[in-house]
C-alpha cells in the first residue's frame, strides 16, 4: 500500500466513526427535544444522560477529520477550503449554537429550558444533512473552474436529485441510529418504557433510511457516473450492508424473557451495515478526493511530515486509550450512572 | 471593503471572543486543583465547594470555547487555504497533537464533572489534573504554530515549492518555548485574578465582615491573588524575554512595538504616547534614556534597528505600540497589585481590605483579560503584513471565493448571542444556587 493510502483510509476510519457517534449524538439531541414535553416518559432523561458526557469527545472527532485533511493532504486543503467556504461555515455556525445551548440548557430556566432544547434539538439534525452535502461536492460537477481553485455552484448544488437523497439519507440515518443506541441504553438501563419508545422509533425509521441509501446509488448513477461504475466493482459489500440491515431490523422482534427484542445485536449488525456501505463508498471514490482534480497522490503531504505524523498517531493510541475505556466504563456501562435520577 | 481586510476581521473576531473562553480554560482547571489539593489538605469543606462552583463556570464557559474553538480550526482553512496548505506541509504536527490533548481534556472533563460522585478522591484530583494538562497542552500547541508564523524553520522554499522539510525542526521553531511559556503563564495569571474579582465583588456586596459567606469568598479572594501574583511576575520576566526574541528574529515588530524609527545603539524606550508616521517619532511619549537597548539585550551598546531599515510598505501598522504599552502597564500594576495585598494582609496584618483596594481587585480580572487580547492583536497584527513571516504575504494566503462580507455579519450576530447568553446563563445558575446555601448543607 502507498503512503497515501495509509493516510486516506486512517481519514476514513476517523469519518467513520464520527459519523457513528455524531449521528448517534445529533440523533439524541432531537429525541430529547422530542420527548420533553411528555413528563410522565423518562425518554428525554436517558437522552441527556447519553448526550450530556458524550457530545464533547464526539465534537472533538470533526476537529480531527480537519486536522487529519488538511495535514495528510494539504494539496486538496486549498481546493476543498476554497469551495466549501460557505456549506462549511454554515456548518460551524450551526455546530457553534448546537453545542452551546445544549450546554446552557442544562443550567437555564424551565422558561428558556425548552426553547434551548429546541433549538439545539433542531439544528442537531440540519448538521447531519449540511455535513452529508461535502460528499457530492467532492463527486465533482458543482465546482465552476475559476483561475484559482473553482468556485461552488450552489445552485447547481440545490437543484441535485443527488445531494437531495444525500441529505434525507443523512437525516433519516440520525434518527434511526440514534434510536437503536438509546433503546439499547435504556434496555440496560433497566427502563422498559423508554425501551419501548425509542424501539418503536428505530422500527419506524429504519425502512425510511434503507430506502434513502437505495437513492442515493440511483441518482449517483445518473449524477456522478465514475462513481457509479467504481461502485459496481464493490456490489458484494453492498449486498452485505443490506444483509446486516435486515438482521439488525429484525433483531428488533426477536421475543424475550421480558419484552421484545435484542437492542445490543440490532445496533452491532446495523453499525456492520453502515461500515460495508461506507467502505464501498470510500474505495469506489478513490483515487479522487475532489473528482477530477485532486487525488490522494497530487494531495499528499510531505513524506518527513507523513513519518511524523504517524508517530503521534500511534503514541496517541497508546496514551489515550485507557482513558477511552474508562469514559466506556463509567458512562456505558456502569448501571449506577444509568438507573440515576434525573440529575 | 477588500475581501482581504473582512476576512482578516473575520479571523480576528473569531479568534477575539475564542481567546476570552479559551484562557478561561486554561487558567481554571489550576484553580480547581488547588482548591481540591487545598481540600485534601485541610478538609475545609469551603475548598470543595469552590471546586464544584468553579468546575460548574468551567463547564458552561467550555460550552462556548469549544464551538467557537471548532470555528476557529475549521476558519483556518476556509478564509486562508493558501496558508494552510503551508501548514499542512510543515507544521501540521502541533494541531494533530493538539487533538489528542483535546481528547484528554474532553474524556476526563466529563469524567470530572458527570461521574464525580463516583470516583474516589485520588482520582478526582488525577481527573482535574488531566483537563488541566490537557487544556494547558492545547494552549501550548496552538501557540506553536502562531510562534512558527513569527519564527518560521525547518524547510527550504525552491521555486516556490517547500523542501526538505524538517516536521521536528518546524516544530522547536526558535521563538516556541517562550511563547508558549508566555501564553499559558498569561492565561493561569487570568484565571486567579477573574476568581479574585468575583470572590472581592462578592465581598463588596455583603458588607459585614464575619458571616460564613464572607468567610468562604474571602479564602477564594486570597487564593486568587496568591496564584494570580505569582504567574503575573512570571508573565512579566517572560514577557521581556518575548521582546528579546523579537530583537533577535523580528526586528520591525519590536521598532513598531516601541515607534523607533532610526537605528541606534543606547536607544530611549518610549512609554505611552503614538507613533506619528509622518513625522516619523513618538508624540507625547515619556523617554527613558537608552532603556530600550538594555531591554533588548542586555546592553546599552546594543543596536535595535529602527523601522527605517525596513520598506515601509512591510512596517506592520504603528498602532501596535499603543497595544504593547497597555499589555505591560497592566502587567506591572498587577503585580504592584499583588504586593500590596500582599503586604497589607501578610505584613501589616490588618484584618481586612480597605473599598478602594477592593475595587482594584475587582478591576484585577478584566483587565488581565484585556491584556490578552491586547498581547494578541499586538502579536499577529504586529507580524503583518506577513502570514508567515518573510515566507508568505497575508494576501497571498487568503480565500479567492467571495461573499465573505455576509459571513462576516453571521458570525457577528452569533457570538453576540453567545456571549450574552454565556452571562445570563452562569448568572442565573449561581443566584438560583447561592454559596449560602451550599456552605449550610
Ligand atoms: C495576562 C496577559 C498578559 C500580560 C500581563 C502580559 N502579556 Fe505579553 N502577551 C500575552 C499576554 C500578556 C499573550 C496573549 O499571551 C501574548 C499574545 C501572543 C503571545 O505569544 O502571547 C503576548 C505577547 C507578547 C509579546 C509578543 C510576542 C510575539 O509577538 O511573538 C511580547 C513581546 C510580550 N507579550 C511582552 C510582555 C511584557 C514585557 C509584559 C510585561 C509585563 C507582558 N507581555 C504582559
Ligand atoms: C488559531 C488558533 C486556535 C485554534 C484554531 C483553536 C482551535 C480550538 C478548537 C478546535 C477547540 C475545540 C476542541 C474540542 O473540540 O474539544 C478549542 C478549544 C480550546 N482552545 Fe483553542 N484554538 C486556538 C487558539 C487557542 C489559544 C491561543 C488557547 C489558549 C490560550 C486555546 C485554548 C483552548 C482551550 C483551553 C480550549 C477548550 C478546551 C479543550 O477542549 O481543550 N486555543 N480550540
Ligand atoms: C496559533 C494560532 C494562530 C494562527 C495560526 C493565527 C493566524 C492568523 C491569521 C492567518 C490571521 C489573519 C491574517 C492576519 O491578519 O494576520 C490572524 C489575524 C489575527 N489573529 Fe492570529 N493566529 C493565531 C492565534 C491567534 C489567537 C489565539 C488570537 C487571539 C485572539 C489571534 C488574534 C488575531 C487577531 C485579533 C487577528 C486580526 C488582526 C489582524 O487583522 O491582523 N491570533 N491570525
Amino acid at each position: 500500500m502507498s503512503e497515501a493510502l495509509y493516510a486516506i483510509t486512517l481519514i476514513w476510519g476517523i469519518v467513520f466513526i464520527y459519523a457513528v457517534m455524531a449521528t448517534i449524538d445529533f440523533g439524541a439531541g432531537f429525541w430529547s427535544m422530542i420527548y420533553l414535553n411528555k413528563n410522565n416518559t423518562k425518554a428525554t432523561s436517558i437522552a441527556n444522560r447519553y448526550l450530556s458526557p458524550s457530545w464533547e469527545v464526539t465534537n472533538v472527532f470533526i476537529v480531527a477529520i480537519v486536522v487529519a485533511l488538511f495535514s495528510f493532504f494539504p494539496g486538496a486543503t486549498f481546493t476543498l477550503g476554497t469551495v466549501l467556504l460557505i456549506p462549511g461555515s454554515l456548518i460551524i455556525l450551526f455546530l457553534a449554537i448546537r453545542s452551546a445551548f445544549l450546554v446552557f440548557s442544562h443550567s437555564a430556566t424551565e422558561k428558556y429550558k425548552k426553547i434551548l432544547s429546541i433549538i439545539s434539538g433542531i439544528t442537531g439534525f440540519l448538521i447531519p444533512a449540511l455535513l452529508i452535502a461535502v460528499l457530492p461536492i467532492t463527486q465533482g460537477g458543482f465546482i465552476t473552474p475559476t483561475e484559482g481553485a473553482g468556485q461552488l455552484d450552489i445552485g447547481a448544488l440545490f437543484t441535485s436529485f443527488n445531494v437531495y437523497a444525500y441529505m434525507a439519507f443523512a437525516i433519516s440515518s440520525t434518527l434511526f441510529l440514534s434510536s437503536l443506541l438509546l433503546a439499547d441504553y435504556s434496555n440496560v438501563a433497566g427502563d422498559s418504557e423508554a425501551y419501548t419508545i425509542y424501539r418503536r422509533d428505530a422500527i419506524l425509521v429504519g425502512p425510511i433510511s434503507l430506502v434513502m441509501a437505495a437513492l442515493i446509488v440511483l441518482t449517483i448513477r445518473t449524477e456522478a457516473q465514475w462513481l457509479f461504475e467504481n461502485l459496481l466493482d464493490y456490489t458484494p459489500w453492498l449486498i452485505g450492508s443490506v444483509v446486516t440491515f435486515f438482521i439488525g431490523y429484525i433483531a428488533l422482534f426477536i421475543p424475550r424473557k421480558k419484552g421484545t427484542g435484542i437492542p445490543r445485536l440490532a445496533m452491532i449488525s446495523v453499525v456492520i451495515q453502515y461500515l460495508l456501505a461506507s467502505y464501498a463508498y470510500g474505495s469506489a471514490h478513490l483515487p479522487y478526493i475532489v473528482y477530477p482534480d485532486v487525488t490522494i497522490e497530487t494531495g499528499f503531504t510531505n513524506p518527513a511530515t507523513f513519518r511524523a505524523l504517524i508517530i503521534t498517531y500511534i503514541v496517541a493510541f497508546f496514551i489515550l486509550t485507557p482513558g477511552f475505556i474508562y469514559f466506556w466504563r463509567l458512562f456505558l456501562k456502569d448501571k449506577r450512572y444509568l438507573k440515576q435520577n434525573e440529575s | 471593503m477588500d475581501e482581504l481586510v473582512i476576512a482578516r476581521s473575520l479571523f480576528g473576531m473569531t479568534m477575539g471572543v475564542h481567546i476570552i473562553y479559551a484562557t478561561l480554560g486554561v487558567g481554571l482547571p489550576l484553580m480547581v486543583l488547588v482548591a481540591e489539593l487545598m481540600y485534601q489538605k485541610t478538609k475545609d469543606k469551603d475548598y470543595a465547594i469552590m471546586a464544584t462552583r468553579w468546575t460548574k463556570g468551567f463547564a458552561v464557559l467550555l460550552g462556548v470555547a469549544i464551538p467557537t474553538g471548532t470555528i476557529a480550526g475549521v476558519q483556518l482553512s476556509l478564509l486562508w487555504p493558501g496558508f494552510m496548505e503551508a501548514v499542512g506541509r510543515v507544521i501540521a504536527l502541533p494541531f494533530q497533537i493538539e487533538i489528542y490533548a483535546f481528547f484528554l481534556e474532553a474524556l476526563f472533563m466529563s469524567i470530572y464533572v458527570y461521574a464525580s460522585d463516583r470516583l474516589s478522591p485520588i482520582m478526582r484530583i488525577v481527573s482535574v489534573t488531566l483537563v488541566a494538562i490537557g487544556a494547558s497542552a492545547s494552549a501550548i500547541l496552538i501557540t506553536n504554530v502562531h510562534a512558527f508564523e513569527g519564527t518560521p524553520a525547518g524547510f527550504d522554499i525552491v521555486d516556490g515549492k517547500f523542501v526538505n522539510v524538517d516536521p521536528w525542526e518546524a516544530f522547536f521553531n526558535p521563538s516556541f518555548i517562550v511563547t508558549a511559556g508566555h501564553v499559558t503563564v498569561s492565561a493561569l495569571m487570568t484565571g486567579a485574578f477573574v476568581i479574585a474579582s468575583i470572590a472581592a465583588y462578592k465581598m463588596i456586596r455583603l458588607k459585614k465582615g464575619n458571616t460564613r459567606e464572607y468567610k468562604f469568598h474571602h479564602k477564594a479572594l486570597m487564593m486568587g491573588l496568591a496564584i494570580g501574583g505569582i504567574f503575573s511576575l512570571l508573565t512579566s520576566l517572560n514577557g521581556h524575554e518575548s521582546a528579546q526574541q523579537l530583537h533577535a528574529y523580528q526586528p520591525e515588530k519590536l521598532a513598531a512595538a516601541e515607534g523607533l524609527f532610526e537605528t541606534q545603539t543606547h536607544a530611549p524606550l518610549a512609554i505611552g504616547g503614538f507613533t506619528d508616521k509622518e513625522e516619523r517619532e513618538v508624540k507625547w511619549a515619556i523617554e527613558i534614556p537608552w532603556a530600550l537597548s538594555y531591554l533588548a539585550d542586555d546592553s546599552f551598546e546594543t543596536e535595535v534597528l529602527g523601522l527605517e531599515e525596513f520598506p515601509e510598505d512591510e512596517w506592520p501598522p504603528l498602532f501596535v505600540h499603543t497595544l504593547f504599552n497597555s499589555m505591560v502597564a497592566i502587567g506591572s500594576l498587577l503585580i504592584l497589585l499583588s504586593i500590596v495585598g500582599f503586604v497589607w494582609y501578610r505584613v501589616l496584618k490588618k484584618g481586612s481590605f480597605p473599598r478602594w483596594l477592593m475595587w482594584a481587585f475587582i478591576s484585577a480580572g478584566p483587565f488581565s483579560m484585556l491584556a490578552i487580547e491586547f498581547g494578541w492583536i499586538f502579536a499577529c497584527t504586529g507580524r503583518q503584513p506577513w502570514v508567515i513571516y518573510h515566507v508568505m504575504k497575508t494576501e497571498d494566503a487568503v480565500t479567492t471565493s467571495g461573499n465573505i462580507g455576509l459571513l462576516f455579519v453571521l458570525f457577528l450576530i452569533i457570538y453576540i448571542i453567545l456571549m450574552i447568553s454565556t452571562v445570563l446563563v452562569l448568572r442565573y445558575y449561581f443566584k438560583k444556587n447561592p454559596v449560602a446555601r451550599e456552605i449550610d448543607q
